[in-house]
């Protein structure tokens, strides 16, 4: 069909543009075998790295045998924290204004923290001579629990911060401190809380969990001495900041060092951070001047890389009778391990723990965290959420549900009545943040009918009166869960990590035969940015999604972003697409013009072209606009059609959604089944609803491993439990459910494009859901709350401590 | 410990290589013979990221030397595809269906779900979930999987009947 | 099958193998009362997951495998389908100089009868077994177990004879032969000889298996026809050991119970067999109270350790409400 003739509904269907299931771009190659991810690299040359860990979660290091692993044929080196020091990088700065031994130096401060790395020719040489290397230690007692961590007579565990009465976020009151964060109305508060007519006062902990990503970390670093130039390839969810951390701490230039995020293996938060491995296979490769590997074993992963949550908070809620909430309170006690190794806007030690105010319209809040030191790997991250974006709604969403149990209201109608309304958006919260739309009773609403709100309600009842007459062992739990997330962190002026504003970036490139390159600062781990970010771009410029390649995660030709995590890549990078694909039509529209001989004023843009107002039939397509870039541009005009934006967002975006879980509890052997889970979302404009559904439905199953199951406990010796796929719960297929995906558009007024971004979401309602869904099947015999995991074992306790089985 | 000559037929090709006998498959199968779709994910046999069709078995290459292989039949995910390039209706499937993100667990995932519909070509979505208990993946929550299983068993069973 | 206690020497037992036995439920270790942690527990030991070196042999006769296994005595193991063995010698909790593959060996590979009994050879796959048709006529509980090992890709390679011999109190098989009162056949230096598999558990990872015997087949007498029959196993998800499991055998007639047995997976260092179980619902027609007696023989024997499924107290009520299950879906299978 002529380009004249074609409807502009074909036309649009061909760009495959916003809002199109787009079939994936990535899964030609990885369907193939052909994906290339850090452990498929082969260099000539190349050595490979291993660590040697500590067997104690406190101890001191006596002396450290490296000879007979010297010995060993074909190991080339073994690096401990005396190589380190003359270089001074036995210790490395974290993202959060800590420092963090990169091999320990004299102690060892959590079990499985890295002591020496061996350097080898092959993996199994290296394993080899770690076996071969004697480590002595004196064991020294342990901290496990935060809440001892700041008692008087308390081990001390940071020898390197002896007498540093500051630490980064202001003053340390004890030696195992790190931060006090405050933010809120602490004396209206005070002053609600004791007005009220009912306070609910509850214990709420997260335990900690660890994101497991199916690829652990590694990377491969190759330090050209020739040339003087270092290129690493790793799993980076940011790799710009990689590089200039990197350049910080070896003091090679930042134009020297080439940071390349292949294909990664699922990230989660776990790829955010510098890990010693890093560091160890950088030096190494200096040392040895061939490139060095090093890729962790899945134990090694889930001991000793970033962790996520344990948080141990104690919230207080004011209401009236009516259960119209007047004033919470909320205090967290932060265990972040050994070292303070969060990855966190720079103002934010707690990240945004302080949406703890959740969906709800809650008049005045005050909010405290104390961060402290245990004997237990460093961290944390934001594991599938935005910045401590999921203890705050596990939290709130918990609170909520106790509140309710008080007062005796369905937890349903107790949200109805406290949901912030439409027209109070623009919402400024009690605790500082400015919510930019929402539509809560709307989704509300959508989502209690739709799975019969009612009538689950009413089979409760039935079920319930079963149970007492004897006729069922089963207990059914309905839970419900209203989340706000606040995500795409963010405005400059209080978002940076290390002093780098988290704006974000893309460039563009238009060819003449009228394809396009696009590259980000941002870097996919599954989320199928190849695929939707030309989505977004095909609208915007009117080039077919198919002929626009999208590349991400190599510093050398990357525009410098701060990476993907906490759901940002759409609120930030998207934006800077769709502003950079504007700049790219303007100045189409001014070489149509030119092409056309009218004035710029007198074009209207119809899809993919540029056509004369009122005579339509005059037209020039983007295509043609191209090729005219490379050769008849307006005098004064340079030739080329390329645009780069570096987008700062204005604020943050606010996606939310309506959760509903169904579960029956079996109260004799604590097993919980999932019977149905509906959950809608609202992430404003949707870009693929084909990766959206994919997005929640892993979220959603990363949720039921964290509310069933999953935890990384440790024991009064510092031991981890719970470090191996044996007893780490990540469920099959069998153990997951089907879920139920629905949604509501409230697009963000801010966004170029009104998206909100949606990839954690899941996990932040989901848990929440969960967890009120197994405290409600037991509502109704007193329960108030019962911590995660709702694992088998627990949930039998539950039932035994209240009389339910003998 | 001297190394031994390993013999594989992989992918419809025979190949040879020397590896200790501590070896594990999937390191002879990444590093000697670079077929690198395989992964390894995690340290105790459980995750399945691994899985490769070995003397027509689902088989974790992680938990198998290559000493004990010596002599196997292997099929990897770089084998599904025909030789003039035609995708596997399973490979076809997955990406029809969004059933893979991050593309780590899916190489292994491809090769259970071929061997899983030798053996029972319509499986029922229990049978399926049932079926790939033994892979693990962190992205997708297996639903749009199961999905792309079911749908490739259909077209497979299609073309048989048609080719019949 | 080749008692592991050659290879991994109690006196010194890696610390990272109390992490493995703990997670598989196993309470025996040298200073630990059984059922209870040491106060002084696991440090980590373990370091990488690459395997030890070794020298690697195919033999093709049971007689070249015994041969084999007495020439290179303590620094030598047997190798089957691998899936207990190879995972910890990748932890290096063993780490034999010599790995005997029996899978040539022709004559440990067959399903069949012998008169009354079934014999099942040793490298039978537990796929195999699944997918036998005369096992799931004759014995069928074989294959409901079965089905509760692990997941498709280890069922295709570990083996029955595996599962029964290396003593691994996690391994669900010993429960059900123990129920079956199944007998095996190993052949050694000194010849062959069997053992009722009632009398094969000694220890946590300790069998009856003398120094460089191999099992070479199970003996099942048939149950009759119509006998009812269950595996019940509890477990965190597909793939896990048993928090708790039961098997059950019985046979009933004109709605009396004429013989029963049940037995314990993964609530002792051993699968246990709960002989006053099966003699509670001897005569009875399963009253309640008989089956409640039978489940409380069960939880009174049952030790478990304390691990990542659950405290002790938790794992022993387990145990009773399998067994109670177990009792109820054989009672309705039975003809």
């Amino acid at each position: 069909m002529s380009a004249a003739a074609e409807t502009a509904e074909a036309r649009t269907q061909k760009l495959e543009g916003l809002g199109t299931k787009r079939k994936r771009v990535e899964d030609a190659r990885f369907t193939q075998g052909k994906g290339h991810y850090v452990d498929d690299i082969k260099l000539p040359g190349m050595l490979f790295g291993d660590f040697v860990r500590s067997q104690y979660g406190h101890a001191r290091i006596k002396s450290i045998k490296k000879d007979a692993a010297l010995a060993l044929p074909g190991v080339v080196a073994v690096l401990t924290a005396a190589e380190l020091k003359p270089l001074k990088l036995h210790y490395m700065p974290t993202l959060a204004g800590d420092v963090q031994a990169v091999l320990a130096d004299e102690k060892v401060l959590f079990q499985g923290q890295e002591i020496a790395f061996v350097v080898a020719q092959d993996r199994y040489t290296a394993a080899d001579a770690v076996e071969l290397i004697e480590v002595e230690y004196e064991e020294l007692p342990a901290i496990n629990d935060p809440t001892k961590a700041m008692a008087p007579n308390a081990p001390v565990l940071r020898d390197d911060l002896a007498g540093k009465t500051e630490g980064a976020h202001g003053k340390r009151k004890h030696h195992n401190h790190i931060f006090t964060w405050e933010v809120g109305d602490a004396e209206a508060t005070t002053s609600a809380l004791a007005r009220a007519e009912v306070v609910a006062k509850e214990r709420i902990v997260y335990q900690r969990v660890h994101p497991c990503p199916l690829e652990t970390c590694g990377c491969v670093a190759s330090m050209d001495k020739i040339n003087g130039h270092l290129t690493v390839w790793g799993t980076f969810q940011a790799p710009h900041a990689v590089r200039t951390v990197a350049s910080l701490i070896s003091g090679i230039p930042e134009h020297k060092i080439r940071i390349i995020s292949p294909d990664i293996g699922g990230g989660f938060g776990n790829k955010v951070g510098v890990y010693p491995g890093y560091i160890c296979s950088i030096v190494a490769s200096i040392v040895t001047g061939v490139p060095v590997k090093w890729i962790e074993d899945r134990m090694e992963n889930l001991l000793a890389t970033a962790f996520a949550r344990d948080y141990h908070m104690t919230g207080e809620i004011a209401a009236t009778k009516e259960g119209r909430i007047t004033a919470l309170r909320c205090h967290v006690l932060a265990d972040h391990g050994a070292f303070d190794a969060c990855a966190d806007p720079t103002k934010y030690p707690a990240g945004f723990f302080s949406i703890c105010t959740g969906s709800y319209d809650i008049p005045v809040a005050h909010l405290t965290v104390d961060g402290v030191y245990t004997n237990k790997a460093p961290g944390g991250v934001a594991y599938r959420c935005s910045f401590r974006v999921t203890e705050a709604s596990y939290f709130i969403e918990r609170m909520i549900d106790v509140l309710a149990r008080k007062l005796q209201l369905d937890p349903a109608e107790i949200r109805r009545r406290n949901l912030i309304r439409k027209e109070q958006f623009p919402y400024h919260s009690a605790l500082g943040w400015e919510y930019d739309s929402g539509d809560y009773l709307t989704a509300l609403d959508k989502a209690l009918k739709t799975v019969d709100y009612a009538g689950l309600r009413d089979e409760q009842r039935r079920n319930r009166a079963a149970f007492a007459r004897g006729e069922t062992r089963q207990l059914m739990g309905i839970g419900v869960s209203f989340f706000t997330e606040i995500v795409g962190a963010g405005p400059i002026k209080n978002c940076d990590i290390l002093g780098l504003g988290m704006f974000d970036s893309c460039e563009i490139r238009v060819h003449p035969t009228g394809s396009a390159i696009a590259r980000l600062g941002t870097i996919s781990q599954g989320q199928g940015h190849a695929t939707t970010f030309a989505q977004i771009l095909a609208s915007e410029i009117g080039i077919p999604a198919a002929n626009i390649t999208v590349e991400e995660g190599d510093t050398d030709t990357a525009p410098y972003g701060l990476g993907t995590y906490g759901s940002r890549s759409t609120p930030v990078a998207g934006a800077a697409t769709a502003m950079a694909g504007r700049k790219i039509r303007a100045k189409a529209q001014m070489i149509a013009a030119y092409l056309l001989e009218v004035h710029d004023d007198d074009l209207e843009w119809d899809v993919d072209r540029f056509r004369v107002k009122g005579a339509p039939e005059r037209f020039k397509t983007m295509a043609e606009i191209a090729f005219a870039a490379y050769n008849k541009v307006p005098p004064g005009m340079e030739p080329g059609l390329e645009a780069v934006s570096y987008y700062d967002p204005p604020n943050m975006t606010y996606p939310f959604g309506a959760y509903v879980a169904v579960v029956d509890v079996e109260v004799d052997t604590g097993v919980t089944q999932i019977r149905r889970f509906y959950a809608l979302d609202d992430c404003g404009t949707r870009i693929n609803p084909m990766i959206i559904e994919g997005q929640v439905h892993g979220g959603l199953t990363e949720a039921l491993a964290i509310a069933m199951g999953q935890e990384i406990a440790y024991d009064e010796f510092g031991n981890a439990k719970n470090v191996s796929l044996l007893d780490f719960f990540l469920p099959t297929a069998v153990e997951t459910p089907v879920w139920e995906t629905d949604h509501t558009t409230t697009p963000s007024p801010h966004h170029p494009i009104g998206a909100k971004g949606v990839g954690e979401s899941p996990n932040v309602g989901g848990v929440s859901a969960f967890s009120n869904a197994v405290n409600d099947a037991f509502a109704h015999l007193g329960l108030v709350h019962t911590a995660m995991p709702h694992d088998h074992w627990r949930v039998w306790k539950t039932a035994k401590s209240l009389g339910l089985v003998s | 410990m001297t190394k031994m000559h390993i013999k594989l037929t992989v992918n419809g090709r025979a190949v040879e290589t020397l590896a200790e006998p501590r070896m594990l498959l999937i390191h002879v199968l990444r590093e000697e013979l670079s077929l690198t779709g395989p992964h390894i994910g995690c340290d105790t046999s459980h995750c399945g990221a691994c899985t490769v069709d070995l003397n027509g078995k689902s088989v974790k290459s992680c938990t198998v030397f290559a000493a004990q292989a010596n002599g196997a039949t292997i099929l990897t995910i770089e084998g599904m595809a025909a030789a003039d390039g035609t995708l596997h209706p399973l490979q076809e499937a997955f990406r029809e269906h969004h059933g893979l993100q991050c593309g780590f667990c899916t190489p292994g995932m491809i090769t259970r779900a071929y061997r899983l519909l030798q053996e029972n070509p319509n499986p029922s979505e229990a049978e399926i979930r049932a079926g790939i208990s033994g892979n693990l993946c962190r992205c997708t929550g297996y639903q749009n999987i199961v999905k792309a299983i079911r749908a490739a068993a259909e077209r497979m069973s299609t073309s048989k009947e048609a080719a019949e | 099958m080749q008692s592991q206690r050659q290879a991994v020497d109690f006196g010194y037992l890696p610390r990272r193998g109390r992490i493995i036995l703990e997670a598989t439920g196993a309470s025996s270790r040298p200073d630990v009362n059984s059922g209870e942690h040491s106060a002084r527990d696991t440090p980590r030991e373990e370091q990488k997951v690459i395997p030890a070196p070794f020298d690697y042999h195919r033999p093709r006769t049971l007689d070249e495998a015994i041969a084999l296994l007495a020439a290179h005595d303590e620094a030598a193991r047997i190798v089957a389908g691998g899936h207990s063995l190879i995972p910890m010698m990748k932890l290096r909790l063993a780490a034999p100089e010599h790995l005997i593959d029996l899978q040539d060996v022709a004559e440990l590979r067959r399903i069949g009868g012998d008169g009354p009994a079934l014999v099942i050879g040793a490298m039978t796959s537990q796929q195999e077994v699944i997918a036998s048709a005369l096992l799931a006529a004759k014995c069928p509980i074989l294959r409901e177990t079965a089905l509760q090992i692990a997941d498709p890709q280890v069922r295709a390679l570990g083996t029955i004879g595996g599962n029964v011999a290396n003593g691994d109190p996690g391994n669900d098989m010993p429960a059900v032969m123990m129920a079956l009162d199944a007998h095996y056949r190993v052949k050694g230096p000194d010849g062959a000889r069997e053992v009722a598999a009632r009398d094969f558990y000694l220890g946590s990872f300790d069998t009856a298996l003398k120094p460089g015997e191999i099992l070479t087949a199970i003996v099942i007498p048939a149950p009759p026809e119509g006998h009812g029959y269950a595996y019940e196993k509890q477990k965190r998800k597909i793939g896990d050991y048993a928090t708790a499991a039961a098997a059950v055998i019985l046979t009933v007639a004109q709605g009396r119970c004429t013989a029963a047995s049940v037995a314990l997976t993964n609530v002792a260092p051993t699968p246990l067999f709960v002989a006053a179980s099966g003699q509670a619902l001897v005569g009875t027609r399963f009253e309640t109270s008989a089956v409640a007696e039978a489940v409380r023989h069960a939880t009174t024997l049952a030790h478990p350790a304390a691990d990542q499924r659950g405290p002790a107290e938790f794992r022993t009520h387990v145990a009773g409400v399998m067994v109670r299950r177990a009792i109820e879906r054989a009672k309705a299978r039975a003809a």
